[in-house]
C-alpha cells in the first residue's frame, strides 16, 4: 500500500512545479518563502518530537545563508548547487560541534543556550563591515551544475525549481525518518529517557543526531532563501526569526512532516496580507492566534486533519 | 555470574550500603528482603549503573561494570524493571515493547565497543503480549492502562530481549494480593527459559519462599542475611529486623 503522506507530498511538489510557470510573482514569492521556512520547520519538528524546542534555530538559518552567500567571496564559484552544498557542510559541522555541549541541557536551558549562540551569531555578522553590517548584502547566482543559467530567462524558475525540489525531497526523507526505528528514538527519549538508557541507547546521542539533522535543515531553508530571494543580513539569526520558527512549529503541529509547510504557508499569507493592509494589528494577530491554538488545538493545526480518525480508534 | 565487591554508599549522613558482598551464579532465583529504606533499591541500582557506588566493585561475566552507564550495563545483558514502572506513555502498549526491541536489538556500539552489543535471544513481541496476557490491552497508550498492567508492561520491556541477568524491583507492589502469584507465575513462565539468573525485591514473604531458593535480607544498609530462603528466614536477626517490623505493622 503506498504511503498516503509521501503520495500527497509529491502530489503537492508536482503540482507546484507545474503552477510554477504560471503562478503571478507574488505568488511565486510566497510559496518560495513557504517552502524555505517550512524547511527550517522541519527540522523543528524532529526537535520537538525528542522533546526539545530551539529558540535559536535562526543561527542555522542564518549560518546557511551566509555560506551560500559567500561562496563566491570565499571559493569564487556561485554555482547554485555548490552553495547548497557549502550551507550542508557548514551547519552540520557546527551544529555537530555545539551538540556536544547542547545535548546535555533540556527544556527551558536547551531554548536559552540555543538562543545564546544564535545572538553571537547575530552580532559578530553586525559588526563586519566586510560582510555589510547590518544591511547584509545581496547574493547573485550564477550558474547550476556549472551550466550559466543567470540571463537564460528561466533562473526565477530554475530556481523554484530546485527549491521545491529540495524542500520535497527533505520532507520525503524525512517521513521515512521518523518511521524508522532510529527516529522514533525521538519519541522515546521525550516521553522516557531513563527508560531509553535501561533498554541500552544513548539519549544523549539521539539528541545530538537530530540536532544535527535539524540543523542542516535549517542551513538548507537558509540557503535557499539567500539564492531566492538574493538578499542576507544578520536579522536572519536574530532572536525574532528563531521566534518565528517556533510559532509555525506550535501553530502546525508535529504529527505530519507536512504541517510544516502548510504552516509557514499560513504564516506567510497572512504575514505578507497584514503588513500590507494592517501593519499595525500583525503582532496583535500572531499574539491572538498563539492563544487560540494552544487553547483550542495544543497539537496544533495539524490535529484538525487527524482528529477523526482518533476518536474512531479510541 | 555477578561478583560484588565490599560496595558501599551514603547519602548524607543515611548509609545506604555499608560493606556489601556478594556473589551470584547463573540459573539462581534470589530474593532481596528488608524494611523501607534498608538499601534494596539502592543495591539494585548501583549494580545497574544508575548510581556509582563510593567504594567497591562490580563485575558482570568477569568484566568491571563499576560506575559504568546503564546502557552499557543493559547491553551486557543486565535488564531491570523498576518499582515505579517506566514507561513509553504516548504509546501503545505494542509500541512500547516494539521500541523496547528494536533498540536492544540495534547495533549501536557503545565506546566503540561491537562486542557489546546483546546477543539476540529473540522474543516477538507478540509472544510477549501473549505470554503477560497483555494482548488485549496492546493498542491502548501506556498512560491510560490501570496500574497494575503498566507494572507487567514495566517488566515485560525488560524481558523482551531474553537477559542474562534480571533485577526487578518490587515487582507486585501495587498488585491485588489474589493476583500477585499469577504475575509472579507468568514471569516465571518467560525467565526460566531465557534468562539465566534473577533477582528481585519483594515484602510478600509468601513469595518469597515460593519462588526463590536463596534470599538476602538487608537492615540499615547492610545484608544481614544470606543464604537458603527457609533458613535466613528463620535467622534471628532476620525475624527481629526484617519480620518483626512486618508483624508490627499488621498489629497496627
Ligand atoms: N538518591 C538518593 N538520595 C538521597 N538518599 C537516598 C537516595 N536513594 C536512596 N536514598 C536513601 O537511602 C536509603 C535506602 O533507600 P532504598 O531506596 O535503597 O531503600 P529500599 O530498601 O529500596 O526501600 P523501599 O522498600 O522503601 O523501596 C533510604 O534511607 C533512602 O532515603
Ligand atoms: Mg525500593
Amino acid at each position: 500500500m503506498p504511503d498516503k503522506t509521501l503520495t500527497f507530498t509529491s502530489i503537492a511538489a508536482l503540482t507546484l512545479v507545474i503552477s510554477g510557470g504560471v503562478l503571478p510573482q507574488w505568488a511565486i514569492f510566497l510559496v518560495t518563502v513557504s517552502l524555505c521556512y517550512g524547511t527550517v520547520v522541519l527540522g523543528m519538528i524532529l526537535l520537538a518530537r525528542t522533546g526539545l524546542v530551539s529558540f535559536g534555530h535562526g543561527l542555522y538559518y542564518c549560518l546557511g545563508a551566509y555560506s551560500a552567500g559567500t561562496s563566491k567571496l570565499f571559493w569564487g564559484i556561485s554555482d547554485l548547487i555548490f552553495m547548497l552544498l557549502t550551507a550542508i557542510i557548514l551547519t552540520a559541522t557546527i551544529s555537530f560541534a555545539l551538540g556536544f555541549l547542547l545535548r546535555k541541557y533540556r527544556s527551558i536551558f536547551f531554548a536559552m543556550l540555543s538562543l545564546a549562540f544564535s545572538m553571537i551569531l547575530y552580532g559578530l555578522l553586525s559588526k563586519s563591515s566586510y560582510l555589510g553590517s547590518t544591511d547584509g548584502f545581496n547574493v547573485t547566482t550564477q550558474t547550476i551544475f556549472g551550466y550559466d543559467f543567470l540571463d537564460s530567462g528561466y533562473a526565477r524558475y530554475i530556481i523554484f525549481l530546485i527549491t521545491t525540489f529540495t524542500a520535497w525531497l527533505c520532507c520525503f526523507l524525512m517521513h521515512l525518518y521518523l518511521k524508522s526505528n532510529k527516529g522514533r528514538l525521538a519519541d522515546a527519549v521525550k516521553d522516557n529517557e531513563l527508560r531509553v538508557e535501561y533498554l541500552g541507547a544513548s539519549a544523549a546521542k539521539i539528541i545530538h543526531t537530530n540536532y544535527v539533522i535539524s540543523a542542516v535543515l535549517a542551513g538548507l531553508g537558509g540557503a535557499l532563501m539567500a539564492i531566492s530571494i538574493g538578499h542576507i543580513d544578520p536579522e536572519m539569526s536574530y532572536w525574532t526569526t528563531s521566534g518565528e520558527f517556533v510559532f509555525i512549529t506550535i501553530m502546525a503541529g508535529t504529527s505530519s512532516v507536512l504541517a510544516p509547510f502548510f504552516g509557514s504557508m499560513l504564516f506567510t499569507t497572512v504575514r505578507s496580507f497584514a503588513y500590507e493592509y494592517s501593519p499595525d494589528t500583525w503582532q496583535l494577530l500572531l499574539g491572538t492566534t498563539m492563544l487560540i491554538i494552544i487553547i483550542f488545538l495544543p497539537d496544533g493545526l495539524w490535529s484538525l486533519f487527524t482528529r477523526k480518525k482518533k476518536h474512531r480508534s479510541v | 555470574m555477578l561478583q560484588v565487591k565490599k560496595l558501599c554508599k551514603t547519602f548524607g549522613a543515611v548509609t545506604a550500603a555499608e560493606n556489601l558482598n556478594v556473589n551470584i551464579d547463573v540459573n539462581s532465583t534470589i530474593g532481596l528482603i528488608g524494611s523501607n529504606g534498608a538499601g534494596k533499591t539502592t543495591f539494585l541500582n548501583m549494580i545497574t549503573g544508575y548510581l556509582s557506588p563510593d567504594s567497591g566493585s562490580i563485575f558482570f561475566r568477569d568484566k568491571n561494570i563499576t560506575g559504568k552507564p546503564p546502557r552499557y550495563i543493559t547491553r551486557q545483558g543486565v535488564y531491570r524493571s523498576f518499582q515505579i514502572p517506566q514507561l513509553f506513555d504516548s504509546m501503545t502498549t505494542e509500541e512500547n515493547l516494539e521500541i523496547s526491541k528494536s533498540i536492544a536489538a540495534s547495533e549501536i556500539s557503545i565506546d566503540g565497543n561491537q562486542e557489546a552489543k546483546v546477543e539476540s535471544k529473540n522474543q516477538s513481541v507478540k509472544e510477549i503480549l501473549e505470554k503477560f496476557q497483555l494482548t488485549e490491552f496492546q493498542n491502548q497508550t501506556a498512560s491510560n492502562l490501570p496500574e497494575g498492567t503498566r507494572k507487567l508492561l514495566d517488566i515485560a520491556m525488560a524481558l523482551i530481549m531474553g537477559p542474562n541477568l534480571l533485577l526487578l524491583d518490587e515487582p507486585t507492589s501495587g498488585v491485588a494480593a489474589e493476583d500477585k502469584f499469577k504475575i509472579m507465575d507468568m514471569i516465571m513462565n518467560v525467565v526460566e527459559t531465557e534468562t539465566t539468573a534473577i533477582i528481585f525485591v519483594e515484602h510478600d514473604m509468601e513469595i518469597i519462599k515460593k519462588y526463590t531458593n536463596r534470599t538476602l535480607a538487608f537492615f540499615n544498609g547492610k545484608i544481614i542475611a544470606d543464604g537458603a530462603t527457609k533458613e535466613v528466614l528463620s535467622h534471628p536477626s532476620v525475624k527481629a529486623n526484617v519480620l518483626g517490623l512486618t508483624s508490627q505493622d499488621s498489629k497496627l
